[in-house]
């Protein structure tokens, strides 16, 4: 039965209709496919105004004025039917447009393509020049020191960290005054999160967002410099290479456990310690509170790598995130308001709040007690009834305190203590929480004890997005686990039974051996 | 001799379809003029000053006075600058406008656009010029003319061209968010652009009577009807007020 099951949710979605039915490029289906499945964000008339827009950023597609961002074709040119057809199959990562191949059939997403041309007058005007730019294909040694180094020249010379900034996480001085062709605020790409990029995150996709810009949004074309020869095609690969360098190779898998080895010295309390740098990291997704008023649709920080270390009396937490800016910003209260000002709020008789210089916080929580079972509290900070443990940090005033949380308005401060030091870097908070294992307050404080799954959860709020109080970034519950030390006896009881082994095969030959001598004596 | 009949026959019969099929095409000389002054009534507003610190270059081109965003520029005589005066509409349907002389230059000099405001006919090449050498991006955010964003991050030029008439065609560079300049892209030649003493001149028009159009960016727009004939110059004069 369950084999049946699987058999078909694995079948089903590739089964193609038959072409004789369903002529491709039928607008007239694709109309109905568009009022199912896209007409929610992307609006009836296709101007990118439908019911769950407002919440948004960034914005759906507006359709009527065929700008696209993610094509193969110039700027200033329209896109391809292949370059509309793969963003409906693949979807704009780091946005809420998701990939559809697999949810619609391959008829259907060619026949929404089509209707969605129809929005725009200029796909029917035939003087209208499309056509895809010939790509070269990327030079090898791509991610030799020297290409890197020839990459990174380039990144500061034609002006990259302007936007991008020093380090790529979008922090550049020009960053906090972005907007798209709408006028609603835009970030400039984190480059160290490649699984994000709109049009995908591989060398060769960035190389072809280098060379045809991301029409509707400050991103720039740079082809022109090309075909001025003030650089050469292998250079522009070269900052492809560069800036896919930036990110790791493959997109962080999100585990569930976090395991803390125990070390023999005291616990590093700097989060540049280079210590850290020999333990593991884990990544831990972050989206928007969407559950209790006001829910907050366009989370700032996306994630946040967690490393843990103890030994044996302390726990060392470090925390590390990307977030543009050292909050509170003055040059980014422009920015915070605007965003303030798009992202709709859900209580909407009310005008949106005012910017306000908030700070960057970030919140570790546990349930008071290791729990016996799978039962925890309520994730989204727990109850009046069944109040959490949490680890709360500020970056202005900087400070860390720990105490419970009943709900996401209500956190009452406990006089137990946690250490915090924190780092501001190009875009990067590196934090790092100290407690010790145990504490007088068995009450609320979770001991926290070795060899246990102990339930932990992150929260997340950049100031300079207007993140404060329940507009906030949230992950799920996943686990601590203090590794015990190993003891002496699990690498000596093997070599003892190696050893043992040896001996007694060793015996049983040599008796064997000496029967054998006797018998031919004999 | 019957040869060179019907040569003059065919000269003649040129001469007179092509006189038929252009029938009233103004040249630069001859035909009527339009011109006038754009007048601004009120407080003039304050122009709140551009940091270029992050831009040392572009700023040590400003010793005299820190430079100033250029939305509303109220000239010494209390007249307005870089108000965009063009024939909206009246000309024949037959009009076909002459072939451009050569591109319309934008230069970005100073983390500023030269000129502000300007036109430009379909087709015409638009040279986009880059004197700063620090990177520019310019972004044209048409509707009816397909909107296109490159990169200048050197001295350099490129060449860029607008296919349908279009009154403004905002124009923009995001690593600078002060730098904006406007275009309007028109198919005859009937334009002009209010300079330091407020005043503007459209020449070489057709007889006719003809809808004009002053378009300021922030005071929006107003017209005028004027009738012109023969070589005569006829005044249109318009007034914004401070809003």
């Amino acid at each position: 039965m369950i084999d049946a099951l699987l058999a078909f949710v694995l079948v089903a979605p590739r089964v193609p209709r038959p072409p004789s039915l369903v002529p491709l490029q039928d607008t007239t289906h694709g109309k109905v496919v568009y009022a199912k499945w896209c007409a929610g964000c992307h609006g009836d008339g296709g101007a990118g105004d439908g019911p769950a827009a407002a919440h948004m950023l960034s914005r759906p597609r507006n359709f009527t004025g065929a700008v696209y961002k993610i094509r193969t074709t110039a700027s200033g040119q329209l896109p391809t039917d292949a370059d509309l057809i793969r963003a409906i199959d693949d979807g704009l990562p780091g946005s809420a447009m998701p990939a559809w191949k697999g949810r619609l059939s391959d008829a259907e997403r060619r026949d929404v393509a089509a209707y969605i041309k129809t929005f725009s007058s200029f796909f029917a005007d035939t003087s209208q020049h499309v056509a895809a730019l010939k790509f070269s294909s990327e030079p090898s040694g791509g991610t030799g020191a020297t290409a890197l180094k020839t990459g990174r020249q380039f990144y500061d010379s034609i002006g990259c960290r302007k936007c991008h900034g020093d380090q790529g996480r979008g922090d550049g001085p020009s960053a906090p005054t972005l907007k798209d062709d709408a006028g609603f605020p835009i970030f400039a790409a984190d480059l160290h999160q490649s699984w994000r990029f709109r049009g995908g995150g591989s060398t060769g996709d960035i190389y072809h967002r280098l060379r045809t810009g991301l029409d509707g949004t400050p991103m720039p074309s740079f082809s022109d410099l090309i075909d001025q020869k003030f650089l050469t095609d292998e250079q522009l690969w070269r900052l492809a290479q560069y800036v896919r360098s930036l990110s790791p190779p493959e997109p962080p898998e999100v585990q569930d456990v976090i395991h803390a080895p125990q070390i023999a010295g005291p616990v590093p309390a700097s989060p540049d310690d280079s210590v850290w740098g020999r333990v593991g990291r884990y990544w831990f997704p972050l989206v928007g509170q969407v559950i209790r008023k006001s829910r907050w649709f366009a989370p700032a920080v996306s994630g946040v790598w967690v490393q843990a270390l103890h030994d044996g009396h302390t726990l060392a937490l470090r925390v590390s995130w990307d977030d543009r800016t050292q909050s509170p910003d003055s040059a980014w209260l422009g920015f915070e308001q605007r965003v303030l000002e798009t992202v709709a709020s859900d209580d909407s008789a009310s005008p949106p709040p005012k910017a306000e210089p908030w700070p960057d916080q970030l919140a570790v929580q546990f349930p008071r007690h290791i729990p016996e079972g799978m039962e925890r509290p309520y994730f989204l900070m727990g109850s009046e009834t069944d109040p959490v443990y949490q680890w709360r940090w500020t970056s202005s005033p900087r400070k860390s305190v720990a105490g419970l949380a009943r709900g996401i308005e209500r956190f009452d401060t406990l006089p137990g203590v946690v250490a915090g030091q924190a780092r501001f870097d190009h875009g990067e908070w590196r934090l790092v929480f100290t407690r010790a294992l145990a504490t007088p307050d068995t009450a609320n404080e979770v001991p926290l004890e070795a060899g246990r799954a102990i339930p932990v959860a992150f929260f997340a709020w950049d100031g300079s997005s207007g993140e404060h109080g329940s507009r906030v970034a949230v992950s799920t519950w996943y686990f601590l686990a203090l590794d015990r030390p190993t003891p002496p006896g699990v690498f000596i009881s093997p070599v003892l039974a190696m050893l043992v082994t040896l001996g007694l095969g060793l015996v049983v030959i040599r008796r064997a051996q000496r029967r054998g001598t006797a018998r031919v004596e004999r | 001799m019957r040869k060179l009949g019907a040569v003059v026959g065919v000269a003649v019969l040129g001469v007179a379809l092509a006189g038929w099929m252009r029938p009233t095409v103004p040249g630069a000389q001859g035909g009527g003029t339009i011109s006038g002054k754009v007048k601004f009534t009120g407080a003039k507003p304050a122009m709140p000053k551009i940091d270029m610190s992050e831009e040392p270059k572009c700023k040590a081109k400003y010793t005299a006075a820190p430079p100033t965003e250029e939305t509303v520029v109220v000239n010494a005589n209390g007249t307005l600058a870089n108000v965009f005066v063009y024939v909206k509409s009246g000309l024949p349907a037959s009009y076909k406008a002459p072939a451009p002389a050569g591109p319309v230059t934008l230069d970005q000099d100073g983390c500023r656009y030269h000129p502000h405001v300007f036109g430009i006919l379909v087709g015409q090449p638009l040279a986009i010029k880059n004197s700063d050498g620090i990177l520019h991006n310019i972004k044209a955010k048409g509707t009816k003319n397909r909107p296109f964003n490159i990169s200048q991050p050197a001295v350099m030029t490129s060449d860029r061209t607008f296919s349908a008439p279009e009154v403004m065609v905002p124009l923009e560079c995001n690593v600078h968010g002060w730098m904006h300049a406007w275009l309007g892209v028109l198919p005859h030649p009937f334009f002009g652009v209010s300079g330091s003493d407020g005043s503007f001149t459209i020449k070489g028009l057709p007889p006719g009577t003809y809808t004009i159009e002053a378009w300021h960016e922030k005071y929006g727009t107003q017209t005028a009807t004027v009738t012109v004939a023969g070589s005569e110059t006829k005044t249109a004069d318009f007034s914004f007020a401070a809003k």
